[in-house]
């Protein structure tokens, strides 16, 4: 398996540590409810075709990635960055959840 | 009041063999530059003031004895040379006593480093000029390739294992020449 | 028998070999297969069940029978292919699965018994009593059935593996490979050609068919030698591509040093990752058994390898051979053994309406229904019409038609199709993105049609690269048709085999289906068709047709078994190449290493950090001595103890504070500049991720230091919350564990050692300053890790070897020393303070007494889960000290019990994490968690281990054993 790093370039797998589905990026605000917190460190889809999930190129450039695949073709149709290295300004900015739109949200009951 | 007594990482002399030739080096200092958001083209401007400038990702910016190698994501190392001041525009710490440096310089340097790096190092794919983050086998690896050969860089505390994996595989590319020079 | 003239072998270049502690002679270019048969050695295995004499039955990596062992220099490899081995001066080899030797193997007792091993046999006889099976049933099997053996010793010698990358990548250099090579490396693509055998042109060494208007060797020879000199061609001889992966990923198996006497450093194989942007397959086919009564004997094989050995070698593997194929290929080898001066006894064809052949007879219709020859083929019996002829012969030559070798194309989970037309399966559509199959892989079998493949499968990979094809003309040659009808498997008397290697016959698959296992995954687990070394490459698809012909299913509704890699067996030592000894894991030697390693200190490895033990005395002969020396050392003198292996990472910009302020659970924008502060870090699931002092340097500049062993992990968690969250603040950091060498001087005395070293300073507990030592520029840090007075002095790396010896030297002179690890532990339990024994993963802020650490605040990673109920509570195992009620030793691991409670699972109250010998209060201390325990200082709890044998009242009381009120530290 060949990571295209968008800083590095193609790179064998060994290269990268995988972490799991990209939910982790739709972090709750600190007072959400119990149950949105849970959905959010506990409930992941399993699903048999598109997955987006999160990468660590450790042994590279140290970007974190959004990694979109076929888990039945394997196919990798997209890499991109959690946050390309010259966005954001000087000044700082504010804790926030990367929200990515469009995304379909667990319906209730899916986890059963 | 102590005196100071510098200690190098690693003690070796030169070693040839297999085509080619590993050797310790001392690229001098070494500090890294980490571009503050927003702050890279101000960065670039005094880096160039030095007569150096900042790195895209995968290359090397070579100057007068000193050179800026992008070393990773919003980061680059300018080795050779103090940096200049960058206050305000981006962080810089200093790393000259965090690496070993090892140069692996001959014909046969890019085949034995492939045997270690899961990357294309032919001169075609990477020729002078160019720079990876990666591996050495188990180590990080910070490498580049100028005309003289390629330069690889890992921890500091991992000199020997390091000396140890591209010794390994010279000795086989050695005993490998000596196979094909008989058949 | 070698024939008087031809062959590829080199008869100038003679070799000398043993096989069975015999010595025999071959040439150069001989295989160890080719040059038995040269020396008239027919038996040379014994098969896996029923131990029957075995020969050759093919020239190729797919042998199933002639599995031998090879020794050199006290080492044995098994199952090695002496179709595959090459003979060098001095190849020592043996037969396997025998004793006392192939020839004579007193196993062959279970071929009488064959009756009763049939398919499933073992699974229905030895399922009772249940117990026999690991004391009698197992061990006895497993003594009489297995392959080769080992030879118990560590395998030394050298293995390689590496990388390549190219344009394309040509797997196979028969007709279609080198046809596809050659235009892709004419057209300026970047080509590897890797070829299995020792020499590149497939069949055509073993076949005499004309290309281009001369003999196929030829014509492979000059396309190899101009391949060879140019400089975008790798050529990979001895290279036996074993799996295709995702992305153009393809492991293969390079046999470097294995056909020569073994040399110092010289790789016995190389395990490539070869990464192609298109690839070709130029596989080939291998040769279809029939599966007609006793069709194991020694001197039966396929026609193919027949050709092989005539043509190849010039070995004649009989003096009479006949001929037993259903196609037109196998002609070839009537002709070229009658070329060969080498008596043809017949052809047996089964179609009826087979041409006749020139210079033989041809039984048409006709089929081999028996044969005869216990040590060697002697006789076979046919029946033609309704009657029964018998042929004296010494060799039959089977064919049922061709293979192709697809199996790398099954390898992401595609499977093969099946082609009426040619009754065979060929590789499913775009089965590997990126690999073209080509030539007999793809059903092509003629030389014409496969140089025709390899040049279109070159063209297609290059319009997908963008390269313009270079314009080569295509060769000519033999374009026959293979003219196949299939006979999988004939009916007699006497038992057919499918499975050669594990002795699998057509009954076996019949009776698999009978008894329910029809679907072909079940039958090949219940008869173990396919799981010998050959994984069924000369049976699977006879296997499949049995099966397919005894349910009334086709074959393409019965389907193939899965392929999966390797497609020939990979050695673990080529795959793990390098991992041995210093190559195992990375070292990670401190500046100090040498230091300590002179003043006698045992290392024990910490992560990949080597660090001191103890640094023992004269007269100390245990490891206790030297710690409880080295404990009051450090509470009544000073200690020194280098401790650069706590990460370190220099964070910067104006929002450090507010990052620190998320990641630790406590607040660090309040930290003045000049101070250091101990910080909690929390998973986002709400357990304990690490711990560790963050000292602030400037108003927009931390240095923060994690515990040895998650310096990584914290590492890769800061980057994910940065980039994640906190993409837009004004932060940058990076580790700085390697840059500096820090080293703890603790204990009473520890100021008057950093006053000597021309230090002035007043730092307040938990202050940080620069200093300069010696004129280095450098850190002191005023924290403790023992409870005493502590300081924590960093330089460059460099200077720590020099400043380390400086202050054990200074310490020693004030009647201190260095201490190590043991002693450092022991010193933190006696404080209370926890490491990664007690943050393993499971436990919370709540559980370390640490709840109050959690800002109210303030957000942080994990503080939202660390409320949810279950996780702050009496139901938590909480942390405690443990004192053991009498002078006993007690482990860590154990397992804590109410007294009276019987020790097992349901009654556990909890666990002991730490333990050490305190020479401070005396006896054994222990960290534990324990079910409410802070309710419960002063109880006692019973400790159990197991393991150890250890049953031992405890009482159990506060974590922090001294000085509970830090009066020391602080002094």
């Amino acid at each position: 398996m060949r990571l295209t790093c968008p800083l590095c370039g193609p790179r064998d797998r060994r290269e990268f540590y995988y972490s799991g589905a990209e939910d982790l990026l739709d972090r709750p605000e600190a007072d959400a409810a119990p149950e949105v917190w849970h959905d959010y460190i506990h409930l992941r889809d399993n699903p048999a075709g598109m997955t987006r999930d999160l990468w660590y190129h450790e042994q590279g450039c140290g970007a974190w990635l959004v990694v979109t695949r076929d888990t039945v073709s394997h196919a990798i149709s997209g890499v991109e960055l959690v946050a390309p290295p010259q966005e954001g300004n000087a000044s700082g900015g504010s804790i926030s959840a990367k929200k990515k739109p469009g995304r379909k949200k667990k319906e209730a009951g899916d986890a059963a | 009041m102590p005196e100071p007594i510098a200690t190098p990482a690693l003690d070796h002399p030169p070693f040839a063999r297999g085509g080619a030739t590993l050797a310790l080096a001392d690229p001098g200092p070494m500090t890294s530059v980490a571009p503050f958001p927003g702050q890279e083209t101000a960065v670039n401007a005094a880096l160039q003031g030095a007569g150096l400038g900042f790195p895209a990702p995968n290359r090397v910016i070579e100057g007068q004895g000193a050179r800026v190698v992008w070393t990773g994501r919003a980061q680059a190392f300018v080795i050779g040379v103090a940096a200049p001041d960058l206050t305000g525009l981006a962080a810089t710490t200093d790393q000259t006593d965090g690496w070993v440096a090892l140069t692996l310089a001959g014909p046969s340097a890019a085949d034995i480093l492939m045997r270690l790096v899961p990357l294309d190092l032919r001169p075609g794919a990477f020729p002078p000029g160019h720079a990876a983050r990666s591996g050495l086998n188990h180590l990080p690896l910070i490498l580049w390739r100028d005309a003289t050969g390629f330069t690889l860089m890992t921890f500091r505390s991992m000199a020997r294992t390091a000396w140890h994996e591209v010794e390994t595989v010279m000795d086989a590319t050695e005993a490998r020449a000596g196979l094909a020079a008989r058949a | 028998m070698r024939l008087d003239a031809g062959g590829l072998i080199d008869r100038s270049r003679p070799m000398s070999f043993r096989f069975d502690g015999r010595a025999y002679g071959g040439f150069a270019g001989d295989t160890l297969a080719s040059a038995l048969m040269a020396n008239g050695v027919r038996v040379v295995g014994r098969s896996f069940k029923y131990h029957r004499p075995r020969g050759m039955l093919t020239a190729g990596s797919e042998e199933p029978n002639a599995l031998v062992e090879v020794l050199e220099d006290g080492q044995q490899t098994p199952n090695v292919r002496a179709t595959v081995q090459e003979v060098f001066e001095g190849l020592s080899a043996q037969g396997q699965n025998a004793w006392p030797s192939v020839r004579w193997d007193v196993m062959e007792v279970n071929d009488l018994l064959s009756p009763f091993l049939s398919a499933g046999f073992y699974y229905k006889t030895f399922m009772w009593p249940r117990a026999f099976w690991e004391a009698i049933y197992e061990p006895v099997i497993r003594r009489a059935a297995g392959l080769g053996r080992l030879s118990g010793r560590h395998d030394e010698a050298a293995y390689e593996k590496a990388h390549a990358f190219c344009d394309v990548l040509v797997i196979g250099s028969g007709p279609a490979g080198l046809m596809a090579a050659q235009v892709a490396a004419q057209s300026g693509a970047d080509v590897i050609l890797a070829e299995e055998d020792a020499r590149m042109g497939g069949r055509l060494l073993a076949d005499r068919g004309m290309v281009d208007g001369q003999p196929g060797v030829d014509w492979a020879a000059g396309v190899v030698a101009e391949l060879a000199t140019m400089p975008n061609v790798r050529l990979m001889t001895r290279t036996t591509v074993t799996g295709a992966y995702d992305d153009g990923t393809y492991g293969a198996l390079e046999r470097v040093g294995l056909h020569v006497a073994p040399q110092p450093n010289l790789p016995r194989e190389c395990f490539w990752r070869i990464v192609a942007k298109q690839t070709v397959l130029a596989a080939g086919a291998l040769e279809r058994a029939i599966a007609h009564p006793s069709n194991d004997r020694p001197g039966i094989m396929m026609a193919g390898a027949v050709r092989a050995y005539v043509n190849r070698w010039a070995v004649a593997p009989g003096k009479r051979v006949t001929v037993f194929a259903n196609n037109h290929s196998a002609r070839a080898t009537v002709r070229d053994l009658i070329a060969a001066g080498v008596e043809v006894a017949a052809v047996i064809d089964p179609r009826p309406d087979a041409p006749d052949e020139p210079g033989t007879r041809v039984f048409k219709g006709a089929r081999v229904v028996g044969t005869k020859g216990r040590m060697g083929l002697k006789e076979i019996t046919i029946d033609h019409e309704g009657r029964a002829f018998r042929f004296e012969t010494d060799c039959l030559a089977l064919s049922g038609g061709w293979n192709p070798t697809l199996h790398l194309t099954s390898h992401l989970g595609k499977r093969p199709v099946w082609r009426a037309d040619i009754a065979a399966f060929v590789p499913g559509d775009n089965a590997v993105p990126g690999m073209i199959p080509a030539g007999a892989c793809n059903g092509d079998f003629s030389t014409a049609a496969c140089l025709a493949a390899g040049q279109a499968a070159a063209v297609r990979a290059l319009s997908v690269l963008g390269i313009k094809p270079a314009d080569i003309a295509l060769p000519a040659a033999e374009d026959d048709a293979t003219d196949m009808t299939p006979l999988w498997a004939v009916e007699g008397k006497g038992r057919a085999w499918l499975d050669f290697a594990n002795d699998v016959t057509v009954k076996d698959v019949k009776l698999s289906a009978q008894e329910g296992f029809s679907a072909n995954e079940h039958m090949k687990r219940y008869t173990t068709q396919g799981m010998a070394p050959d994984q069924g490459k000369n049976s699977s698809i006879g296997a499949l047709a049995v099966l397919a012909d005894t349910t009334g299913k086709g074959i393409p509704e019965t389907g193939t078994t899965t392929y999966r890699p390797p497609f020939v067996p990979v050695s673990i030592a080529a795959m793990g190449a390098g991992a041995r000894g210093m190559g195992f894991a990375p070292q990670r030697f401190t500046t100090s290493d040498q230091a300590s390693r002179d003043r006698g200190a045992p290392m024990i490895e910490a992560g990949m950090w080597y660090r001191p033990s103890y640094f023992p005395k004269p007269g100390e002969t245990t490891w206790r001595e030297a710690c409880a020396r080295e404990v009051a050392m450090v509470r009544g003198n000073v200690g020194v103890a280098d401790v650069s292996t706590l990460g370190k990472i220099d964070l910067q910009g104006a929002d450090a504070a507010r990052f620190l302020d998320f990641v630790y659970t406590n607040t660090f924008s309040t930290l003045p500049v000049g101070r250091v502060r101990y910080g909690l870090m929390l998973r986002e699931d709400g357990f304990v991720l690490d711990d560790g002092t963050s000292a602030r340097l400037a108003d927009d500049r931390y240095l923060m230091t994690t515990t040895t062993a998650a310096a990584g992990l914290v590492m890769r968690h800061l980057e994910f919350v940065h980039q994640a969250f906190c993409r837009d603040f004004a932060l940058r950091f990076i580790s700085v564990t390697e840059t500096w060498a820090q080293f703890a001087v603790a204990g009473p005395r520890a100021r008057a050692l950093i006053a000597s070293l021309g230090i002035v300073q007043n730092l307040p507990f938990m202050g940080v300053a620069s200093v300069m030592v010696g004129g280095v520029q450098g850190r002191l840090f005023r924290i403790s890790f023992s409870g005493e007075e502590g300081y924590e002095i960093a330089v460059p790396a460099r200077y720590g070897a020099g400043l380390f010896r400086d202050l054990v030297a200074r310490a020693e002179t004030m009647g201190g020393g260095a201490y190590g690890m043991e002693a450092l532990n022991v010193l933190r339990i006696e404080k209370g303070f926890i490491t990664h024994a007690e943050i393993h993963g499971r436990t919370t802020a709540f559980d370390i007494g640490m709840a109050g650490m959690v800002s109210a605040k303030k957000d942080c990673i994990g503080k939202a889960a660390a409320q949810r109920p279950g996780l702050n509570g009496p139901e938590r195992e909480q942390l405690v000290g443990l004192r053991p009620q009498g002078d006993v030793a007690i482990s860590a691991g154990a397992h804590l019990f109410n007294p009276g409670d019987e020790a097992k699972r349901e009654n556990d109250q909890g666990y002991v994490t730490s333990v050490g010998p305190s020479p401070t209060l005396g006896g054994y201390l222990g960290l534990a968690f324990l079910k409410d325990g802070r309710a419960r200082h002063g109880a006692t709890v019973r400790l159990v281990d197991h393991l150890r044998g250890i049953d031992v009242l405890c009482t159990v009381c506060d974590p922090v054993f001294h000085d509970r009120d830090g009066g020391k530290m602080r002094a």
